[in-house]
């Protein structure tokens, strides 16, 4: 379903983008001036692995907040979720319930515990209680899992707004576009470490936000600030009906469907806590107290911009229409600037220019904050966690280690290129819940049972770590994600014979039972001292970084 | 203070009896144990887990269940509510009202019951250095 067939469609829809294309580049090139500005910026005060790690642990609660938030509300929030609600109505408004519900488990169970008694990663904190060598080898491997998982994600919205902006002749453009996207993030990362990231990713959330309440004003004033009626103008124009406003468009089939709703019910639910790049953004702020304060503004930001994900993807089903939407990517990626335009006045009018091109903009600068976060994540994880404690045994300068990490992102940055150029058919908000369940099924048992379990052993983490990432992409590999649909990463294959297209149901549940049968098969028992020390740090805040 | 130092222990000697918890603070290898079996402490944590636990059940059970509804009670989530509002939209939007009363919750419960008694054995212990 790419190139020739679409093509016609595809530049009717593109023909008004493109004659006004200079105006996106322009505001694109303006928000990438100002960024990496802030990045050197941020760059010049950057001296030792507490900048450069942590952003010197000196960020406000509500800046941090405003910052998760510009790490969280991805391509997938904002272009995914938006095509998903306007393509299957219902169904897709699960993505938004339960990337926001995943808040509580942060809130209450990982957020302060994790600020007060780690430093830089996710494997400080496992490593205060269990063998640091194995248990950090084990947490950086899947901290650069999940956050590959999470940047092909991105990439593929970068991809499908390029494709819709340039229309079916920019393959060529795309490749060069996603180029460019990885060596500004590179850019953000080597050079202004966390704290241009933070900054790039509160401006960015700044951006967002309004950018979106614009579009949610602008539909709802369509509809006379009716939500029934946008509703049902919805439900008419996706030719489906009633049921377009009822569950089950998408995950209704039949039985594997539905347990494929469950599956990325559970994913995105437990997901969050175990996500590497958002757990590194606690480190940013001095205190257990302000990383609370900072998941409470997240919460609300965050919640405020999912609300408004029903106007952007009912709006787009109402006002642009699927047949429109899937013409110009078959997961519906491009509904929300597919929306911008219509509401702006329709596609050739000026007004439809300049709002496709603002919100293209902002769509990109959203891509852009995000793979940045992530490269930082992993690239932090593999410099703190296998180079300078696992590799080099602990005997590394804090120069090298940063070097390392440097040199870790430009890689990265290279990887999620590359990824990229490849996968574009897919959806992003499918993709990153992908990550989520990996995430959830590889990260979180871990971290849950290193903070609140005493007989919690290494070989319970790593039976657990290793359990749940090998079971979840293995899982993903022989799903209908990869092979044997039209819409796969290798279409022309099929070896899919897991039906799912979400592992979660499976892998989750068998990270947390690994995870307790490896502490009760371990023939050394946990360390009560350890676990002492760890359980304390973590609840007083007494000796955090 | 920092994990590395643990690094530094060889790796033949994983886990040694003897080994002081921390090796920063010689000839208090049982300090945090200490810590950890007072009764302040049992408070400390009494709060945060007696609230957190319970709570994390509940937004999770709620959750699925709101999941399941949506797979096995087609017929239930989409009665009408008012005009094109069927009962589905208003179980969505009640997730969103049940994760902001939550998140206020806890704020209230935290500064409250479990900040005071935290920074009170945070001040003690380093008092104690």
């Amino acid at each position: 379903m790419t190139g020739a067939p679409t093509a016609a469609p595809l530049l009717a829809a593109a023909s008004g983008a493109g004659e006004h294309r200079t105006l996106i580049i322009t505001l694109f090139s303006v928000f990438v001036a100002i960024t990496l500005g802030i990045t050197v910026w941020a760059g010049r005060q950057t001296k030792g692995a507490d900048d450069f790690y942590a952003g010197g642990r000196s960020f406000t609660g509500f800046q941090n907040g405003l910052a998760i938030s510009g790490d969280y509300m991805s391509a997938a929030s904002f272009l995914g979720i938006a095509g998903a609600i306007a393509l299957f109505g219902y169904d897709g408004f699960l993505y938004s319930i339960g990337f926001l519900v995943a808040w509580l488990v942060a809130l209450l169970l990982v957020a302060e515990p994790l600020r007060n008694s780690g430093r830089f990663t996710m494997a400080d904190v496992l490593a205060h209680r269990l063998r640091q060598r194995p248990v950090r080898t084990a947490a950086g491997t899947s901290t650069i899992v999940v956050s590959i998982f999470y940047l092909l994600a991105q990439m593929v919205g970068a991809g499908a707004l390029v494709a819709l902006l340039l229309g079916a002749s920019g393959e060529g453009s795309r490749r060069w576009i996603i180029a460019l996207v990885g060596l500004v993030m590179v850019l953000y990362v080597t050079i202004g470490g966390m704290k241009g990231t933070t900054w790039v990713q509160i401006v960015k959330a700044v951006l967002l936000i309004a950018g979106t309440l614009l579009i949610t004003i602008l539909v709802l004033n369509k509809f006379d600030w009716n939500l029934s009626q946008l509703l049902g103008a919805a439900a008419d124009k996706s030719g489906k009906g009633k049921a377009f406003l009822e569950p089950g468009l998408q995950y209704g089939k039949d039985g594997t469907s539905k347990l494929n709703f469950i599956s990325l019910g559970i994913a995105l639910v437990l997901g969050t806590a175990g996500l590497p790049h958002i757990l590194i953004r606690f480190y940013t702020v001095p205190t257990a107290k302000a990383a609370r304060k900072s998941v409470n503004w997240a919460i609300g930001i965050i919640g405020a911009f999912y609300l408004m994900t029903i106007a952007l993807g009912f709006g787009a089903a109402a006002l642009v229409g699927s047949k429109t939407i899937i013409a110009s990517n078959e997961s519906g990626n491009t509904a929300a600037p597919l929306l911008a335009e219509e509401v702006g006045g329709g596609a050739g009018s000026t007004g439809g220019a300049i709002l496709l091109a603002v919100i293209s903009a902002v769509a990109f600068a959203t891509i852009l904050a995000v793979v940045a976060g992530l490269t930082l994540a992993s690239s932090a994880s593999f410099a703190h966690d296998l180079w300078a404690n696992v590799i080099r045994k602990g005997r590394t300068s804090e120069k090298e280690e940063l070097l390392t990490a440097k040199i870790a992102a430009v890689v990265i940055g290279g990887i999620s290129i590359a990824l990229g150029i490849f996968a574009h058919r897919l959806n992003a908000a499918a993709l990153v819940a992908l990550a989520f369940a990996v995430a959830a099924s590889a990260n979180l048992p871990t971290i849950l049972y290193s903070l609140f379990w005493k007989r919690f052993t290494t070989r319970g983490a790593l039976w657990s770590i290793y359990g749940g990432l090998v079971s979840s992409v293995t899982l993903v590999i022989f799903s209908p994600v990869v092979s044997g649909n039209e819409k796969a990463l290798f279409p022309g294959m099929s070896f899919d014979w897991f039906p799912l297209g979400n592992p979660g149901l499976v892998s989750i549940p068998l990270g947390f039972l690994l995870g307790w049968l490896g502490s009760l098969l371990s023939r050394e028992a946990a360390d009560p001292k350890k676990y002492a020390e760890l359980e304390v740090r973590s609840l007083t805040g007494y000796g955090a970084h | 203070m920092d994990s590395e130092e643990v690094a530094e222990t060889p790796p033949t000697t994983a886990h040694p009896e003897g080994t002081p918890a921390h090796p920063g603070i010689p000839g208090q290898p049982d300090r945090f144990t200490a810590v950890q079996e007072s009764a302040e402490f049992g408070e400390l944590r009494r709060a945060h887990r007696s609230f957190a636990f319970p709570l994390t059940v509940a937004f999770i059970g709620w959750y699925l269940l709101y999941v399941l509804l949506s797979n096995y009670a087609g017929d239930f989530m989409g009665t009408t509510v008012a005009g094109h509002v069927n009962v589905a939209l208003v179980l969505g939007l009640a997730q969103f009202v049940t994760t902001f009363l939550i998140a206020w919750w806890y704020a209230r419960h935290a500064a409250a019951r479990i900040d005071p008694k935290a920074e009170a054995l945070k001040a003690r212990m380093e008092a104690a250095e």
